[in-house]
């Protein structure tokens, strides 16, 4: 799937608001969120910033996307584990998985081989994101974040999008 | 003056029409037992995130005034977000610190704003209106002011040692309840 056609998924999911720190792999996600002037992008500080930014958006009445590489989802334990999850107020985080089978850089192989663990262990649904499936995957896991209140987690390789 | 009497000050002046992110700690338990009410968002964990969740949120309703109820070691500890609030442009924010250098409910541990003025740091970061104040006379003149300006706003209350409050209630709503009478409030 191209970059601009899952950009508009997430939008035809009724996301319109964004928040996130950067990564290689979402850096044309995040130049079409903060260009596009029919939603708000909040170029986060850190990502536990974009997840308590998304969080407030939330309250105001908005769905939104939280971009981040998964070096940052340690960063989020604290915001995602005592507001998103006890208050209930979903949030669809897009992951970037770095460190994926142990080919990468040094910083990223701990990461890399936790990032699922990490997030089964404080039960935020997640789901690695494949090139044929992407669509149902997004639509069903967007639903389940809409149905249940949650957070959700949708994890991108390099390469899926192009 | 002490941090419940600053409190007390403050809550007189919300004309209950403010949506309030309260952050986490004796700040909530005091506010949520000198004037509970739907427009309060208690924080009960998530510390620093706050300022954060009012940024959210003003983003969203341009049209309504979001107010935040801060600490100093929240804010210390994620001091970045006072850039991203001023990079945002928002005019419907009213960032209070309730400033008492430390860190009360885990025993009072000294907080490093014995050294640091947050009010300078604020203003250096953009905040168009900043305050320090540390009487209550004055706090009531400038919270009645702050209240009804559409500006992007600081207010830096130095609260002294003293009076620490006895017989302090716990938030007895669930985090899923405060979230939703939130929300109704909000529409």
């Amino acid at each position: 799937m191209k970059t601009v056609e899952f950009y508009h998924l997430l939008k035809n999911c009724g996301i319109d608001f964004f928040s996130g720190v950067p990564c290689t792999l979402l850096e044309g996600l995040i130049a079409m969120a903060s260009l596009d002037s029919k939603v708000i992008y909040v170029p986060a500080v850190r990502e536990d910033v974009a997840v308590a930014v998304a969080s407030g958006a939330y309250l105001g009445g908005r769905y939104s996307c939280v971009f981040m590489q998964n070096s940052g989802l340690g960063n989020c334990l604290n915001v995602l584990a005592s507001l998103n999850l006890i208050y209930k107020i979903p949030v669809c985080l897009v992951i970037s998985w770095r460190g994926f089978k142990g080919k990468d850089a040094p910083e990223h192989l701990i990461m890399g081989r936790s990032t699922k663990k990490l997030l089964q262990d404080i039960r935020i649904p997640a789901t690695v994101l494949s090139k044929k499936y992407l669509e149902t995957q997004t639509l069903s896991l967007v639903e389940k974040m809409k149905k249940n209140n949650i957070p959700v987690a949708l994890l991108l390789r390099k390469g899926i999008l192009v | 003056m002490t941090r419940l009497e600053a409190i007390k000050i403050i809550a007189k002046h919300l004309k209950t029409k403010e949506a309030t992110i309260i952050a986490n700690g004796m700040i909530s338990r005091e506010m949520f037992a000198v004037m509970d009410g739907e427009f309060n968002f208690y924080m009960l964990g998530s510390m620093g995130m706050a300022s954060s969740i009012g940024l959210g949120l003003a983003l969203s309703k341009p049209n309504i005034k979001v107010v935040v109820l801060d600490g100093d070691g929240n804010l210390l500890m994620s001091f970045g977000v006072l850039a991203n609030i001023v990079d945002a442009k928002i005019k419907n924010f009213l960032h209070i610190v309730l400033d008492n250098e430390a860190y009360e409910s885990t025993g009072r541990q000294d907080s490093v704003t014995r050294t640091i003025d947050l009010a300078k740091i604020a203003r250096s970061c953009g905040y168009k209106r900043v305050y320090k104040v540390s009487s209550p006379n004055i706090l009531s003149k400038i919270i009645k002011k702050l209240i009804l300006e559409k500006t992007l706003s600081f207010l830096l209350v130095k609260v002294g040692a003293k009076g620490k409050t006895f017989n302090l209630p716990r938030i007895s709503s669930s985090p899923e309840a405060i979230k939703e009478r939130f929300i109704r409030f909000l529409r």
